[in-house]
């Protein structure tokens, strides 16, 4: 957080649907009769880190599931690189918030991140030593190689988050979606977090993650889109990411921090 | 010993594959925190057994399977609707299901009890594990012949296949249930059918609970759905090793109530003995009481 | 059938009509609690607590019959129940509490042992061939059958006594309810308030247990409040409601069981209860499937056809 890097917006360049890797078109969804998103579209472009922002209730986290149809949704698709997600699941490794789960499951850090490599498995297989050895590479990227063994339920926030981020790397996708990775976790981890992801970038894969911290949305992504129901704003941080843009998206309660964010 | 081998071994055995019927899909209920969907599940498949005796005459498993697996479908498309349009709690939605699919189950009980169809509710409630015997096994030699295994009474041979059947399927699942248990999220964004897993957990659930029924009755499967798989959740950290020795607890229940029902009331001067069924649950209850004061991993970390 | 339309307007005799009213007493007293147990999310710590009553009730048979010659004093055998299942409440709590366990697992673990530990005393019972045990057996699935004047109308009176406790406490309920926090820092004491209110609960289940049975009585409890759920988003209302709901069920169901051959009366009661649910459920103008489905219905053409605007109404976007 407190490296600060040149920002990236000469990299990230508008593009059309089809060269996108995850475009997301007139997405809609509802839970029940009440509305969570409304024809929303997103079309980042390749090798982006982009951020999904709003506020609480703004529909952030539906946009991620029902974009990768994890929720059922009244309207639209996504495609990876103009296919259907549908055929290419592949190409998107999804990371979930922390606390959708229960960490006093009895597994390991590598079993959890074994877990990345069952659609490679398949069903009534048994990984063999190079998904292992594929596991443990990831394992290492996020710097909890040491500690393979031990039980998740022993781990620190921190610690948690990079072995979900360690099980999505493993898919080796094109697209990684990450549902508020740096809530509640520690200096290190968010800093070794940023390492993969811009290492990531730089092998032209892409990042996509709902964040919910204002003030470092500029150090950490060069793209960005803004929600609150319906999209409010999208494009590269520079041109999306101002004080007016945020203040329309937020309403009176981002009034006090609009100053922070100049013109 | 021929009296063990004729009176004893095959209830003890029946009550064995019960509980090993059970405590298999009753680990992944505990780690979803739905342990009691074991005990509705005990509950509904009352009235689903009953429809099914009584369309089969009493003649045909296979019907009083599929009753059992009926009602197994409706009660979950019915919690789901109730916790969807009253949003009430998940306890409280299953709560109206199994209470008034138990109730239907009664009712049937009576009212054909009432044409003298036999169905004793006393053996449908706690099971008639005693009445299990085994005539043709004269002595050890004859085991040795053919005809001595196919006098077995056919509930055994059934709760076996049933057991070995859920044995098989949690070990050829094994991954993909432990996924499913842990993150259904990250596992239907790969793609798995998430929906139909947890589905046929409930669903192998039932026909544990449907072959158990005759060595146990249905409101003793409960304990075998949620005690043995309890005491070793407190006893391990590796789900392999928590899956097989909740086989374990449960076959030690069964053995050690079972021998305890028959002859610890003959130690104490009884003429008679107690419900083996209901000690077998007592027992498994009891692995849980030494699991919680002494299991290796009993306390809560996360 | 005339029988039963006789009953239902009193002319059934004395028995009949007392065991009724009763019934009725107990369904609204059941249904007034299990609407607050509802809104604290305790609907099922009390299945726990009700089959653990069987150790309880069979233990007191016992002792009684040692001590006193005789083990069919419903007041003893209504105390034994109480006892075991109070004990089984705090068992769970304590698993929960202590033990990676969850409440889930803590509950079935209880109800199931303590239930087994009943009937293998039930067993027991059985073989020493005491006077009166086969009366024991009217405890799991319940029976009005045979009911005694003076049990009856022990039964009419604690239900009284218990609705009215709801009563006088509804404001307490609702306020802790809706927002325990609030009410803690208004001096509520929210942790004697749930004790209370399990007590209550408790005490629905022992005076229900002779009628309704171990297993059904605890129906009486969670099918009227989901019921009123269906019709109304506010607490008030919803107690009301669901009392009503359930003294109308009981009182019917009662009725039917008394007049119908082979009907077993907490099998009915349950049966009548859930009916009314399940035509709730369909119908009811908000929260009802039907209306569920007519309004997703609608949203999804708007949204299609692209007309639905959002509402201006959050965060001022």
């Amino acid at each position: 957080m407190l490296r600060v890097l040149p920002p990236r917006d000469a990299a990230v360049s508008p593009v059309t649907a089809a060269e996108s890797p995850f475009h997301v078109s007139r997405l809609s969804a509802a839970y029940g009769d009440r509305p969570a998103i409304y024809d929303l579209t997103f079309t980042p472009p390749r090798g982006a880190l982009a951020a999904v922002i709003g506020p609480n209730g703004a529909g952030k986290s539906t946009f991620l599931k029902a974009a990768l149809g994890l929720i059922p949704k009244i309207a639209g698709e996504t495609r990876v690189f103009g296919k259907p997600l549908s055929a290419n699941r592949r190409e998107a490794a999804y990371v979930p918030q922390r606390a959708s789960v229960d960490w006093d499951f009895p597994a390991s850090v590598l079993d959890v991140t074994m877990m990345g490599l069952q659609p490679e498995i398949g069903w009534l297989r048994w990984p063999n030593a190079s998904h292992r050895a594929r596991a443990m590479q990831a394992l290492e990227a996020v710097g909890l190689a040491a500690l393979a063994g031990r039980q998740i339920g022993q781990l620190s926030g921190g610690q948690r988050q990079r072995v979900f981020i360690a099980r999505a790397l493993v898919q080796d996708a094109e697209v990684y979606l990450l549902d508020e990775p740096f809530a509640g976790v520690d200096a290190a981890t968010e800093a070794a977090i940023m390492d993969v992801f811009r290492d990531l970038a730089r092998r032209g894969k892409t990042v996509i993650c709902v964040h919910h911290d204002l003030a470092t949305v500029r150090d950490y992504f060069d793209y960005v889109m803004l929600i609150n129901v319906e999209k409010q704003a999208e494009g590269p941080v520079a041109a999306a990411f101002t004080a007016e843009l945020v203040a329309k998206t937020y309403g009176r309660r981002a009034l006090g921090l609009s100053s922070a964010y100049g013109a | 010993m021929n009296e063990f081998l004729q009176f004893s071994l095959v209830p003890m055995a029946m009550a064995a594959l019960a509980a090993i019927a059970c405590a298999l899909p009753g680990n992944f209920l505990l780690l979803r925190g739905q342990s009691l969907v074991g005990d509705a599940v005990s509950h509904v498949v009352l009235p689903g057994v009953v429809i099914g005796f009584l369309i089969s005459g009493g003649a045909s498993a296979v019907w009083i399977m599929a009753g059992a697996a009926m009602a197994a479908v409706i009660a979950a498309a019915a919690f789901e609707a109730v916790r969807r349009a009253a949003r009430v709690e998940a306890g409280a939605a299953m709560g109206v299901v199994f209470t008034a699919m138990f109730a239907l189950g009664v009712l049937l009980l009576e009212q054909s009890n009432a044409r003298s169809v036999h169905l004793d509710v006393e053996h449908a409630l706690y099971g008639n594990l005693e009445s299990h015997i085994w005539l043709a096994a004269e002595n050890w030699a004859a085991l040795a012949r053919a005809e001595t295994w196919r006098a077995m009474p056919a509930e055994a041979a059934t709760l076996a296949g049933v057991a070995a059947a859920l044995s098989l399927l949690v070990a050829l699942f094994f991954k993909e249930l432990r996924l499913v248990s842990f993150d259904p999220d990250f596992a239907r964004s790969t793609g798995m059918p998430t929906g139909v897993v947890q589905f046929a957990v409930v669903l192998a659930s039932a026909l544990a609970a449907v072959a158990a029924f005759s060595a146990v009755g249905s409101i003793l499967v409960i304990a075998m759905f949620v005690c043995p798989p309890a005491a070793a959740r407190l006893m391990t950290d590796d789900l392999a090793r928590q899956v097989w020795l909740s086989a374990g607890v449960g076959a030690a229940s069964a053995v050690i109530g079972f021998l305890a029902a028959g002859h610890a009331p003959l130690w104490l001067g009884f003429q008679s003995t107690v419900s083996a069924a209901g000690m077998i649950a007592v027992v498994s209850g009891l692995f849980v009481l030494g699991a919680a004061m002494f299991g290796a991993r009993r306390a809560s970390r996360a | 059938m005339r029988e039963f339309l006789g009953a239902l307007a009193l002319q059934g005799g004395y028995n009949t009509t007392l065991v009724m009213v009763g019934a009725a007493l107990l369904g609204a007293a059941g249904g007034g609690v299990g609407a607050f147990a509802l809104l604290r999310r305790r609907s099922l710590a009390s299945d726990a607590m009700s089959h653990a009553t069987l150790p309880g009730i069979v233990l007191a048979f016992m002792i009684g019959h040692a001590v006193l010659g005789e083990g069919r004093f419903v007041w003893l055998l209504l105390m034994g129940a109480a006892l075991t299942a109070g004990l089984g409440l705090w068992v769970t709590t304590l698993i929960a509490a202590r033990t990676r366990l969850r409440e889930d697992a803590a509950i079935g673990i209880v109800l199931s042992t303590f239930f087994a530990a009943g009937v293998v005393l039930l067993t027991v019972v059985q073989s020493l061939n005491l006077p009166g045990q086969a009366g024991l057996q009217g405890y799991l699935l319940g029976s009005t059958a045979g009911m005694l004047r003076a049990e009856a109308e022990l039964i009419a009176a604690a239900a009284a006594v218990v609705a009215g406790a709801v009563f006088a406490l509804r404001n307490l309920f609702i306020v802790t309810a809706f927002d325990e926090g609030f009410a803690a820092a208004r001096g509520v004491n929210t942790v004697r308030l749930d004790f209370a209110l399990l007590i209550l609960v408790l005490a629905v289940v022992v005076i229900g247990l002779k009628a309704a049975g171990v297993v059904l009585v605890i129906a009486l409890t969670i099918i009227p409040p989901v019921t009123a759920r269906l019709w109304t988003d506010r607490a008030r209302d919803m107690a009301l409601i669901a009392a009503g709901l359930g003294a109308a069920g009981a009182y019917v169901g009662a009725g039917l069981s008394a007049t119908v051959p082979n009907l077993p009366t907490g099998a009915v009661i349950v049966l009548v209860q859930f009916a009314v649910f399940a035509l709730s459920l369909a119908l009811a103008p908000r929260r009802g499937l039907v209306a569920a489905a007519v309004r997703r219905a609608r949203l999804v053409r708007e949204i299609k056809s692209g007309r639905w605007r959002p509402a201006s109404a959050e965060g001022g976007a």
